[in-house]
């Protein structure tokens, strides 16, 4: 058989929540199941495995992205951010603080990607990157205001079947603030 | 889902010759309808060629006042860019009004072009589908069709084209940039796209083993306002019902130029050119623009259960147009 | 009975328990501890949609790397009887509906089992099929009982005479399709025998019932099967009854002799874990000039399958509401070669409510009475249908309040005239009612010699907040502080208890918590100076006694639903602006879980309203949509600030916590309360649900054909 076609599995190094994971995967594996059943990082859910709920919402070099999308194996030497990387110690971070205080969560099985989506959502925001409800006469350069609409528009991606939406806006504009 | 193999070639020639050297194989940028239709087993292929080092992910400015984007840019980054946001608003709001951020993210502008239909039947491989079997028929012209096309069709496909950006490509003018192991050639976004005719498995013009490089937008007219506007199930993260991407110019009261595409219509994003045709040249008024909408909607076909996209599409369009008229109106003001 | 007085120590709004767990992904669910040597089951479910599997070519797969077993009818462990034909998994070679599970591959990797159950070749024998519902379907009957044990038919005075004689007369029909749960997780499981027999990791909303159920199934003692359901990730009624992947992963598990873990794909839930029924109600209402009603009539045709009978109970609510001397509620019912339905959120409440209280708003119109007003003027003394009094009924307080709330005074009751451009908007009400229902629980209570606490129920906690309440209501009955109690649900090795549904899940094991702490507080009360042993001091409790009491009362939850909505004349696509709902549930014991309970229902209303589509495919057999993409349900887009707000209400005829449940009665009304302001907006009764742009857009005039 041709050299280029005998292979279905590789070895890739991916970093993280800052540490090199080197592992030996089925090129079909995803990223959301390397994390899942080759790291032990079950806090990235499986929702819909097709990238229409969410639930998988990790950073990828920073930016929010489905692992249930990515193959692992494409994601070879580059960062990724689960939740479980938001904690510093103890101490969480300020958009899972307050994903508490303002019971932004229910069941919780979407709120991993929630929050991964919402630290994400922050930083596009300051960055000035526009969403489907940002007027089109606000031109590029600065950040955009978050009102409750623009954060409603930039959390569409994350589906939360128990309704905790409105908490979930309140969480993210206390976290904005 | 199939085994398969995996490279990540550096240089573009490479990837186009793996892919002349291995039949079925499949190039992979963003992933999000790629590996999406490998989980479905509607697509198995045997070798994957990662797009992702290649050095196409550029929006660069071109010396004719255009913007090259690069086939493996991320939707996110065409969306946000700049020159984009202040120049081609139609494709900025394209962008942003399809998937979600994080699919954004990911999805690239060659990946959104040649993404596939959503018609539940090509997705469900225990049904017939043309599109994914040729021949085993068409379940949807009878069966659960209300999503699918009223332009366009044939026997053998009610398909939709899914995309979003496509559209205001279209309306633009786009031109696809390929480059197969013969060369490389371009094509304009309306004629990349097929309709389904008798071969529904041909969703576009590219020859096996040809690589989207990249699409080149002309410089838009001068004066030219552009703007998309989409219609959905719900208030976010859902593909179109019908959507319309425009760039319009208004002089003196009467239309000049007039760049009208309709989305979730039809098997490809489809280019109103009766109702350019009617626009041009003609009064900026409300009548004008229900004249424009109903001439290019004349031929719609609609199935038993999506008659509601003919005046969809055509209630967008005309409150676009008028919008848009307005707009340049008070502008020129 | 007493009301319990809350301790004034004791928070209101207690931070939900174990939100640290969720918010940093620490919260382990179903198929997040994978044990060592853990194989991966993946399902193949039906082709056809009637028929029998003629052979299944196992071999092909066999010979595959990694694939350790193909289970079918031919070789699956024979099953016990658990008096539940869903669960007669690989049993025999019948397909009563697509999308049956007909074999169960099993492999190495989660990968290899998901290819090998794609590429294995099954051939069938199919029969024709009928999957269309329709109200008048030659094989429609009457059921003896409608789900919850509810009488199908009820009859009181006589409804035609009376109907004839009003002098305003409504009749009308209203349809919904299916509807689909959809919990975030999909349901799953991890199972292993060892010596000590079956444990499973199941996401359910029972562990004691799916413990009791596999005992059956695999003919086992109960003590020899644990069942964990620690943190389970969403239900609304799809995990109330044992669900497919605790039994297939539990085959697996015996036949290999190895863990078996199973998670189904989200396409395989809408034909495995049942839905809400499609209805066809034609409510009939005859009422006075001034809106008093006489006749009320509300005929239900809902489906099953062949599988087993489950009649969505939609007429039910009709016999609460309402003033209505002359009455008549019936169900009738299809077995269709559909998936089997079930439990959904609020099951015939939901339903029935939507076409109850669409037509009290026609009925409002048709009489030009204010909808509040015309509610309150047939509010009845005794609940109409038992003739019992209510043990409370807060709906007209309800209604005040919320008419109050949502600026509804003064509202001009003209349709299709608050326009804005292409868009019109309108306001809507609607009433809800969720009963109060109560299951015998068992519990413990533990006091340790430190000080602190430990109380231990098979309680689970679907994110309804049962692991903060509990906690609570054990503090109250304690006396204690609440940090000095700790719960632990989410097993069957704990305490026996009823799931998590029918918003009895706080006075089922609530009560029983709150028995067995009160009676720990006396044992501790009774000899004050001691010390406590270092094994410390355990109460046990059941509330066999109390759960099975009868009350000479009718007993309900009530609320009242408001809505504000846009209609987008060119695109017939519909938002909600303001959604508002006021409950009379007794008393609320955590505010702040309460109101998320509450949002989430009224949301879940909104998706039945105007996003949630799903159809029947009459060629294939089920349903067309089966994912995320394509069944839409509410996005974060689609949902305003919704207010939810309760009235005081201290009803002694309840339980020791004084609580009605609260998990249900969002959703009760919400589509109602839109569906009407819907109308109240542009004129336009459409009486099919959900209210999407191809059924709206050419019943509205739009600007573009205006002249």
């Amino acid at each position: 058989m041709d050299q280029t076609l005998s292979e279905r599995a590789s070895t890739v190094t991916l970093r993280v929540n800052g540490t090199d994971r080197s592992l030996t995967l089925d090129h079909r594996t995803t990223l959301l199941d390397a994390l899942r059943d080759h790291l032990d990082l079950t806090g990235t859910k499986k929702g819909c495995d097709h990238g229409q709920c969410g639930a998988c919402t990790v950073l990828l070099d920073g930016r929010r992205v489905n692992g249930c999308l990515l193959f692992a194996v494409a994601c070879a030497g580059r960062s990724v951010t689960t939740v479980e990387g938001l904690t510093d110690g103890e101490v969480l971070h300020p958009v899972q603080e307050a994903f508490v205080a303002r019971d932004a969560l229910q069941c919780g099985y979407c709120t991993p990607g929630q929050i991964c989506s919402a630290v994400a959502l922050l930083d596009e925001a300051a960055r000035g990157e526009p969403s489907h409800v940002t007027p089109p006469e606000r031109l590029p350069g600065g950040p955009v205001p978050l009102t409750p609409d623009e954060i409603r528009e930039r959390m569409s991606g994350n589906i939360c079947r128990c309704g905790a939406y409105p908490n979930i806006v309140a969480a993210i504009e206390e976290a904005a603030r | 889902m199939k085994p398969f193999a995996y490279v990540r070639p550096e240089r573009t020639e490479e990837a186009v010759a793996h892919l002349a050297a291995h039949p079925g194989a499949r190039f992979l940028a963003g992933g999000t309808n790629l590996v999406d239709l490998m989980k479905l087993g509607v697509t198995g292929p045997p070798l994957l060629v990662d797009l992702g080092a290649l050095p196409l992910d550029g929006v660069a400015e071109t010396p004719d006042g255009g913007l090259l984007v690069g086939a493996t840019a991320r939707n996110s980054d065409v969306a946000a860019h700049p020159v984009v946001r202040t120049r081609y608003p139609v494709l900025s709001q394209a962008l942003l009004a399809g998937a979600s951020p994080q699919l954004r993210n990911a999805a690239t502008t060659g990946g959104n072009l040649l993404q596939r239909t959503r018609c539940p039947y090509f997705q469900d491989t225990s049904t017939p589908c043309n599109k994914r079997v040729p021949g085993s028929g068409c379940p949807a012209r009878e069966g659960v069709h209300r999503d699918l096309a009223v332009l366009g069709h044939s026997a053998h496909c009610v398909a939709t084209h899914p995309s979003d950006m496509a559209v205001a490509l279209a309306a633009l003018d786009a031109e696809v940039r390929l480059r197969g192991a013969d060369g490389e050639r371009t094509v304009p976004v309306t004629a990349f796209h097929r309709l389904p005719g008798d071969r529904p498995d041909l969703d576009t013009v590219v020859a096996p083993g040809e690589l989207i490089t990249g699409v080149a937008l002309p410089a838009p007219p001068p004066g030219a306002l552009s703007a998309y506007r989409k219609a959905r199930d719900r208030a976010s993260y859902a593909f179109a019902l019908a959507s319309v991407a425009l760039v319009l110019t208004v002089e003196d009261g009467r239309v000049g130029h007039a760049a009208l595409a309709f989305g979730g219509l039809a098997h490809k994003p489809w280019r109103a050119r009766a109702a350019e045709e009617v626009l041009r040249g003609a009064p900026a008024t409300a009548e004008t623009f229900r004249r424009a909408a109903d001439a290019e909607l004349a031929a719609a076909e609609p199935l038993r259960d999506n008659g509601f996209k003919v005046p969809l599409a055509r209630n967008l369009a005309v409150g676009l147009l008028g919008d848009l008229a307005s707009r340049a109106t008070a502008a020129a003001a | 009975m007493t009301r319990h007085e809350p301790a004034t120590a004791q928070p209101r709004a207690a931070v939900r328990r174990d939100a640290r767990q969720k918010v940093t992904g620490e919260a382990r669910y179903a198929v997040d501890r994978t044990p060592p040597g853990c194989l991966h089951a993946c399902p193949v479910p039906a082709a056809v949609a009637r028929g029998r599997v003629t052979a299944v070519h196992a071999d092909e797969i066999l010979r595959r790397p990694g694939v350790h077993a193909v289970l079918t009818h031919e070789n699956a462990p024979r099953l016990g009887d658990a008096d539940d034909p869903t669960l007669a998994l690989l049993q025999e070679d019948r397909v009563p509906h697509r999308g049956w599970f007909v074999a169960v591959v099993v492999a190495d990797t989660p990968e290899n089992a998901r290819a090998a159950a794609d590429a294995l070749r099954i051939d069938y024998a199919p029969s024709e099929h009928d999957v269309r519902l329709s109200a008048d379907h030659p094989r429609l009957y009457t059921p003896e009982k409608a789900n919850g044990g509810h009488p199908a038919v009820r009859e009181r005075g006589d409804f035609d005479t009376a109907f004839a004689a009003s002098p305003v007369r409504l009749d009308a029909t209203y349809t919904m399709g299916a509807l689909h749960n959809h919990p975030m997780e999909p349901h799953a499981a991890t199972a292993w025998w060892d010596d000590d027999g079956l444990t499973v990791y199941d996401s359910s909303q029972g562990a004691t019932t799916v413990r009791d159920v596999l005992a059956r199934l695999f003919r086992q003692p109960q003590q020899r099967i644990t069942v964990v359901s620690a943190y389970v990730g969403g239900g609304f009624g799809s995990k109330g009854t044992p669900r497919p992947p605790a039994v297939l992963a539990a085959m697996a598990a015996r036949h290999t002799g190895r863990p078996v873990r199973l998670a189904l794909p989200r396409r395989d839930l809408p034909a495995a874990v049942g839905h809400r029924a499609p209805t066809v109600q034609r409510v009939r209402i005859g009422a006075a000039a001034d809106g008093t009603i006489s006749a009320l009539a509300h005929d239900v045709v809902t489906q099953t399958s062949t599988v087993k009978e489950f009649v969505e109970q939609a007429a039910v609510p009709a016999r609460t509401m309402y003033t209505s001397p002359h009455s008549r509620t019936t169900h009738r019912v299809v077995a269709l070669d559909v998936p089997t339905p079930s439990w959904m959120r609020a099951p015939g409440e939901a339903s029935g409510m939507y076409a109850l209280e669409a037509a009290m708003d026609e009925l409002a119109e048709a009489v030009g009475v204010d909808p509040v007003e015309l509610r309150l003027r047939n509010e009845p003394d005794a609940e109409p249908d038992s003739g019992k009094p209510f043990s409370s009924r807060g709906l007209a307080e309800c209604l005040r309040d919320g008419a109050r709330r949502f600026g509804w005074a003064g509202r001009d009751p003209r349709p299709g005239v608050r326009r804005d451009g292409d868009v019109l908007s309108g306001t809507g009400v609607a009433a809800a009612t969720y009963p109060v229902l109560v299951s015998p629980s068992r519990a413990s209570a533990h006091a340790a010699p430190d000080g602190r606490f430990v109380v231990r129920v098979d309680a689970t906690d679907i994110g309804t907040g049962a692991r903060t309440v509990l906690a609570q209501i054990a503090a109250e009955a304690l006396g204690a502080p609440l940090d000095s109690v700790r719960v632990e649900l989410g097993s069957s090795r704990l305490p026996d208890a009823p799931v998590a549904g029918g918003s009895s899940g706080t006075a089922s094991w609530g009560w029983a918590v709150h028995k067995a702490c009160a009676a720990l507080r006396a044992t501790l009360a009774s000899d004050p100076g001691r010390t406590l042993p270092p094994e410390g001091v355990t109460v046990e409790a059941d509330t066999k006694e109390e759960a099975g009491r009868t009350y000479p009362y009718a007993r309900h939850a009530f609320g009242a639903h408001f809505a504000e909505v846009r209609v987008d004349t060119a695109t017939g696509e519909v938002r909600v602006g303001r959604l508002l709902g006021v409950y009379a549930v007794g008393r609320v014991l955590n505010a702040r879980t309460a109101r998320s309970q509450f949002i989430g229902g009224m949301t879940m209303g909104l998706g039945m309203a105007l996003t949630e589509h799903s159809t029947m495919d009459p060629s294939f057999g089920d349903f067309r949509e089966r994912d995320l993409a394509s069944y839409h349900v509410p996005v974060c887009a689609d949902v305003p600030d919704i207010e939810a707000h309760w009235v005081e209400e201290h009803d002694p005829h309840l339980n020791p916590m004084g609580s009605k449940g609260i998990g249900e009665i969002g959703i009760v009304g919400t589509a109602a309360a839109i569906a009407n302001a819907v109308h109240h907006a542009c004129g336009v009764r459409l009486r099919d649900l959900p209210l999407t742009p191809d059924r709206l857009l050419p019943l509205l005039t739009t600007r573009a054909s205006a002249p």
